[in-house]
């Protein structure tokens, strides 16, 4: 007993040291940028060591809900708010939510089929065909001519996909969805959706770990995913009609594509951007901001970590294999920091 | 013996204090027990009824929805918000089933084993590991499952009952490894363990007396074991039974990385499905929109009620199939 009162008073005394010493705020959302983020919250805080800023890696969906109810300071999604979102955020919280922007990533195909050792290409009438189901074997007219060269088997092709809730899945499905009128019209675009056909993995770990178990399967993970894992992917051809081979630079380029067209409040999906050297099946993660923060301090404590991530922060996305933004959204993008009250 | 008379007198007095201290000291002990006890079993009772109750309420955007309708429709559409439960109480019931099927024999074999046939410590080791499996984490099993199990059964397996079996309709179709069997294969390993533990407890403690008996009778030994303990530990082992299968309605991970995530109703055991337990973890914390959420927690109230349906009738099974049974 006296043991247990001795540590309780230890732990009492450190929990009100550490709240004397730091200021903290939590973030929630977006497993997708976990990586980057905990390397962000760890590296400000040694640049700041009397600020603590703690991400949790929930999910977007769930990040939404907690930046919408205030019980973060700040919120992570892989797919935009829609617009009943918003209204949502500014009927409960009285001001606007604002997108940030912070790095970007891409979803590549990867497949398993015996005998074919190079890389396949895919036409995204390919993607789309096989699932939505109308493609179904792998010699089919529309893979076998996007592959000269390649003989593709008469097998049936096992369609894999994400089984839970995902950032990686909208990023696939919006892209189906800009390819093919049926995709937008029968499916639609989400975290997670009504699938025409295939099986569902759970996690990055599962469709890997399906598709590889399985002979003629396809699925789809994160490029950072692949990459880290040394995992073969299929070459998408873009809008230019340019089959290419998602990286780093294809995928930055995808944002320099879409900069154009950048509307003001940065929710803007750039799959299928234009552009000769584009990687088709790009995306943004995005910070979730409340326009007004009522505590001063945590409000200097959120803009001086957003614009900390957005310039100094950058540096730290390619090694982990993460795109970095283009210079000419960033700037954009500090401008709207500035306007966070 | 100075001290004579008031020892008389003292002696005189402690029976009746002793005999009243001790009824006083009792009854606020064994107060104080029934107290305690009582607050143990009622908070349990309250956090079930309270988990009932929180279900019930959150999900009441779906129920006003989909009304009864939401237990009999197949569809799971978050986009369009059309949300059904059927295939996924099918899955739950065909999973949990397959995997009760295999983990009885199998484990009440090894009880028997364990309890009346092995050397003691021979016993005591096995058991040991056993109840080392049943600490293994699911998320284990789910992997084991894919990258050993499933190779397994694609490659020995289901080409063998397919060969044999394979005019049910229940093993026709193509066997692309994730499906209702291999969770179901899965989930029996991960039961076993419950089963082993428990029935070969009962079994040990069934008294030695009744064996003799049997024993005299002129019974074999495996007649003593089969007529006569077995059937007086059998309220122990269907315990273990429930037990079991309650682990096995409520597992999500390891479920979730083999059966396939299909929200669809195949006969074949082969096709892939979903699980109640395995959709709420997969989707809950992408859920975006109230009805999405409410949704699924209407599932997690379908499953409290499918377990609570199951293990009633299985209860009145036990009642209407066993002697015991009949005399209670």
């Amino acid at each position: 007993m006296r043991k247990f009162m001795i540590v309780l008073t230890f732990l009492g005394i450190l929990a009100a040291s550490v709240t004397l010493a730091t200021t903290s705020i939590v973030g929630a959302g977006s497993t997708f940028t976990y990586p980057i983020m905990s390397k962000w919250t760890n590296q400000y805080f040694k640049l700041h060591p009397d600020v603590e800023i703690n991400y949790q890696s929930i999910g977007s969906g769930g990040g939404i809900k907690q930046v919408t109810e205030g019980t973060v300071d700040f919120g992570a999604t892989d797919g935009p708010l829609d617009d009943k979102q918003l209204a949502e955020f500014k009927q409960k919280r009285g001001s606007n939510v604002l997108h940030f922007p912070t790095v970007l990533g891409g979803v590549v195909p990867i497949y398993n089929v015996p005998g074919v050792n190079g890389n396949l290409k895919f036409t995204p009438a390919a993607l789309a065909g096989i699932y939505l189901g109308h493609i179904t074997k792998w010699n089919d007219s529309e893979l076998t001519k996007a592959n000269p060269g390649i003989s593709l088997p008469p097998h049936d092709i096992v369609v894999m996909h994400r089984s839970e809730g995902s950032g990686t899945t909208y990023c696939w499905a919006d892209y189906l969805s800009k390819v093919s009128p049926e995709w937008k019209n029968n499916v639609g675009v989400g975290t997670a959706i009504s699938w025409p056909v295939g099986l569902g993995g759970k996690g990055s770990e599962g469709v890997t770990g399906l598709v590889k178990q399985t002979p003629y399967s396809i699925g789809y993970v994160e490029l950072i995913y692949a990459l880290q894992n040394k995992l073969g992917y299929g070459d998408v051809q873009n809008l230019s009609g340019k089959f290419i081979h998602a990286d780093l630079a294809s995928v930055t380029a995808a944002a320099a594509g879409a900069a154009k067209s950048m509307p003001s409040d940065f929710r803007v999906s750039i799959t299928n951007a234009p552009g000769p050297t584009v990687y088709p099946i790009s995306t943004y993660t995005w910070l979730l901001v409340p326009q007004k923060i009522s505590d001063p301090i945590k409000k200097k404590i959120v803009v001086g970590f957003v614009h900390w991530v957005l310039t100094e922060g950058q540096k730290d996305a390619e090694p982990l294999a993460y795109a970095p933004l283009p210079k000419s959204v960033q700037a954009k993008e500090l401008k709207q920091l500035a306007t966070v009250q | 013996m100075a001290t004579g008379p008031i020892v008389a007198r003292s002696r005189a007095l402690t029976p009746w204090v002793r005999a009243r201290s001790f009824l006083r000291h009792a009854l606020t002990l064994d107060a104080a027990a029934y107290t305690l006890t009582l607050l143990a079993a009622t908070t349990i009772f309250l956090i079930t009824l309270l988990v009932c109750y929180e279900l019930y309420i959150q999900s009441a955007l779906a129920r006003e929805t989909f009304g009864w309708k939401f237990l009999f429709t197949q569809a799971w559409n978050p986009i369009t918000e059309k949300f059904g439960a059927l295939p996924f109480i099918y899955g739950t019931v065909v999973t949990s089933a397959m995997a009760l099927l295999i983990a009885i024999p199998q484990g009440l074999g090894a009880a028997i084993f364990l309890a009346e046939m092995a050397p003691p410590h021979l016993s005591d080791a096995l058991t040991f590991l056993i109840e080392l499996l049943a600490a293994v984490p699911s998320v284990i099993y789910g992997l084991l499952g894919i990258f050993v199990l499933v190779p397994v059964l694609d490659n020995f397996v289901v080409p063998a009952l397919q060969s044999s079996l394979g005019f049910l309709p229940i093993f026709k179709g193509v066997f692309y490894g994730v499906s209702y069997f291999s969770a179901g294969v899965v989930l029996s390993i991960m039961i076993i363990p419950f089963i082993v533990s428990v029935s070969r407890e009962v079994l040990l403690a069934v008294p030695l007396d009744q064996r003799e008996a049997s024993m005299a009778l002129g019974a074999s030994r495996w007649q003593t074991t089969w007529r006569v303990v077995v059937p007086f530990a059998l309220k122990g082992i269907t315990g273990s039974i429930f037990l079991a299968l309650a682990r096995a309605l409520g597992e999500t991970m390891a479920v979730t990385m083999v059966i396939g995530n299909t929200p669809q109703i195949k006969v074949s055991l082969l096709a892939s499905g979903y699980s109640i337990a395995a959709i709420i973890a997969n989707e809950f914390t992408e859920a975006a929109g109230d009805l999405y959420t409410s949704a699924l927690i209407e599932l997690a109230l379908v499953l409290f009620a499918v377990t609570f349906i199951i293990n009633g009738l299985a209860r009145l099974l036990i009642i209407a199939t066993t002697k015991q049974g009949a005399q209670a």
